[in-house]
């Protein structure tokens, strides 16, 4: 699926521009709270209105302002997960699973058995909707969405409403719909670390403006736009896959540049795992760097630096082809001598892998 | 108690009964009327909306008997409007029961305008705007969505009708008259009794009879919207 979005919406006095193309089956919009990203899947999905500019999907187009086309909200098949799960309460969560579903009669891809076990909420079926948890309500507003059948399914900062704990009881079930339903997804969020576990693609958007969009990694060490990746306490990501589990509950994740640490009582043998290390994580060695406590260090080679906030310098590390950045101080760098093409070791504690709430 | 059934003479059998008739009648005539306009006037901006909303509340701030006088100048058989019916439908409704039914639905379209059209503005909207990106076209969203969440209120709003048409009076006289047994309803009945010397204990037993009625009435509403507020559809 190809998302092309290209417009200029006005909500009351506030000016979003944006322009993208997604091909990417999870396309996060990151930014700032209030940076226009709500807006922008309102507009996508058709419940406002640019003033200027061109959406479509696969070539059709859905809205036009010089051709004068709009294709109306329940027209164009694109599902939408609210911040609040909006369910409706005249209806009981079975009446609310089946709203979207009876209408999408002929084009239906959506199995509702497949899903509602998907989501863990056969047994919420019957109750009414007053009753659930922020957590739960969540959950079936998700599989509401994805029984309409659509053919995108828009995300707004789905864990917004919930407080942390229900973030992890909900973000596992948004990864397993991402791999085991063939829909694209177009997420926002301003939470890091939601974008670094669910996105392959992510669109940057600040003051209202899209100001850079492509893969997730080139994003978060594209040195532009690194002092607001860098606000947003981004970071970058390594895949890897676990290899062990030791005896002290430690994993040990295999990557081309070394083997990684880390302590998550989630993860599974075998499997690929993304592993987000924000800068400011990230230390240096040049030489021999025995006497540390540090476990995880990975063969690194420096591809730039970049000044950052003083007096700070943002040094890029590409580990194996994976994108790295750590964070120094300027006098550091000077100290060690460190410059591009430079080999070194990129360290990282274990104790600041794996913290998925962080933020 | 049991006794106030037998002991209504025919004449305020016809009274209680033609009462039922006309505020039975005047409330459904004007459900879908009055649901119109509480969601016009929720719903919508345009020019006129002021002098719409003016309009319709008009009967509840004028004097009744001013609006049974100006029924009866627009509706009597010699009235442009009542002239043209009679013409067209052979229908009169001066000094007829059916005229009973237009005053008592005239008086009482304010109130359950108010009453529907709150439950209107009451609702979340973000609900609609869910409903249409699951594949509901606006029609579906108002008759899914809008009309089940307005239910207690339409409720409400049919009841109050009810309750108005049902002790109409000075509208109602001055329109249709007091004719026993064609327009005489229980207000009417009630203020006969009382013109006449021994009239007493009749006025007493249609005062009984309009007690029991409104009160079946409010029971019944109660159990309706309660019923509205738990029916979730499966």
């Amino acid at each position: 699926m190809t998302l092309s979005v290209d417009i200029a919406v006005r909500v009351g006095d506030f000016d979003l521009e944006t322009c993208f193309e997604s091909t990417g089956r999870v396309t996060s919009l990151f930014g700032r709270s209030g940076a226009g990203k709500t807006t922008a899947l309102s507009a996508i999905a058709g419940l406002v209105r640019p003033h200027r500019g061109r959406i479509a999907i696969d070539g059709e187009v859905l809205f036009d302002r010089d051709a004068r086309i709009s294709v109306p909200v329940h027209r164009r098949r694109i599902g939408f997960v609210f911040q609040e799960a909006r369910l409706f309460p005249h209806r009981t969560v079975h009446g609310n699973l089946i709203y979207g579903r009876r209408r999408a009669r002929g084009r239906r891809w959506a199995d509702y058995d497949e899903v509602v076990d998907l989501l863990g909420i056969r047994d919420l079926a019957p109750r009414r909707t007053a009753g659930l948890s922020g957590g739960e309500a969540q959950r079936v507003a998700i599989a509401r969405a994805l029984l309409a059948s659509p053919r995108l399914l828009l995300l707004d900062e789905p864990l917004a409403a919930v407080d942390v704990a229900r973030r992890n009881e909900i973000l596992p079930y948004l990864e397993t719909i991402r791999d085991r339903l063939n829909i694209p997804i177009v997420h926002v969020s301003h939470s890091a670390d939601e974008v670094m576990r669910l996105a392959d693609d992510v669109v940057l958007i600040d003051g209202g403006r899209s100001v850079a969009s492509g893969p997730l990694n080139d994003i978060f060490a594209h040195p532009d736009v690194l002092h607001l990746t860098a606000q947003l306490d981004a970071g970058t990501t390594l895949e890897a896959k676990v290899i062990e589990r030791d005896a002290s509950g430690l994993c040990h994740l295999g990557h081309p540049a070394g083997t990684l640490v880390v302590h998550d009582p989630a993860l599974t043998v075998g499997a690929t795992v993304r592993i987000r290390i924000r800068a400011r994580d990230v230390a240096i060695g040049v030489g021999e760097t025995d006497g540390l406590s540090i476990r995880n260090r990975l063969a690194a080679r420096i591809t730039a630096i970049d000044e950052a906030q003083p007096p700070f310098v943002d040094v890029r590390l590409d580990c194996a082809g994976d994108a790295l950045v750590a964070r120094i101080t300027a006098e550091a760098a000077r100290a060690l001598d460190i410059e591009v093409g430079r080999e070194v070791t990129a360290l990282v504690k274990t104790a600041a892998i794996g913290n998925r709430d962080s933020d | 108690m049991a006794d106030i059934f037998s002991a209504l003479t025919p004449a305020e059998w016809d009274a209680v009964i033609l009462s039922l008739r006309v505020a039975s009648l005047a409330t459904v005539l004007s459900l879908p009327v009055g649901l119109v306009l509480a969601v016009i006037l929720a719903r919508t901006r345009f020019p006129g909306h002021l002098v719409l909303d003016g309009l319709v509340h008009l009967p509840l701030v004028m004097p009744p008997v001013v609006v049974g006088y100006l029924l009866l100048l627009a509706l009597g058989r010699n009235g442009p409007l009542g002239a043209f019916l009679e013409r067209t439908t052979g229908l009169v409704l001066a000094f007829d029961w059916t005229g009973a039914v237009v005053a008592a639905a005239i008086m009482g379209l304010p109130l359950m305008v108010r009453a529907i059209r709150l439950s209107c503005e009451g609702i979340d909207r973000r609900l609609e705007s869910a409903a249409g990106t699951l594949g509901a076209s606006p029609p579906a969203v108002f008759f899914s969505i809008t009309l089940p969440l307005m239910l207690p209120g339409i409720i409400a709003g049919a009841v109050l009708m009810f309750a108005r048409a049902l002790g109409e009076f000075g509208a109602t006289i001055t329109f249709v008259g007091n004719i026993r047994g064609a327009t005489q309803t229980i207000p009417s009945a009630i203020y006969e009794n009382l013109q006449v010397p021994g009239g007493d204990p009749a006025a007493l037993r249609l005062t009984v009879m309009a007690v029991i009625i409104a009160f079946a009435a409010l029971l019944l509403s109660e159990a309706l919207a309660r019923r509205a507020r738990r029916g979730e559809r499966r």
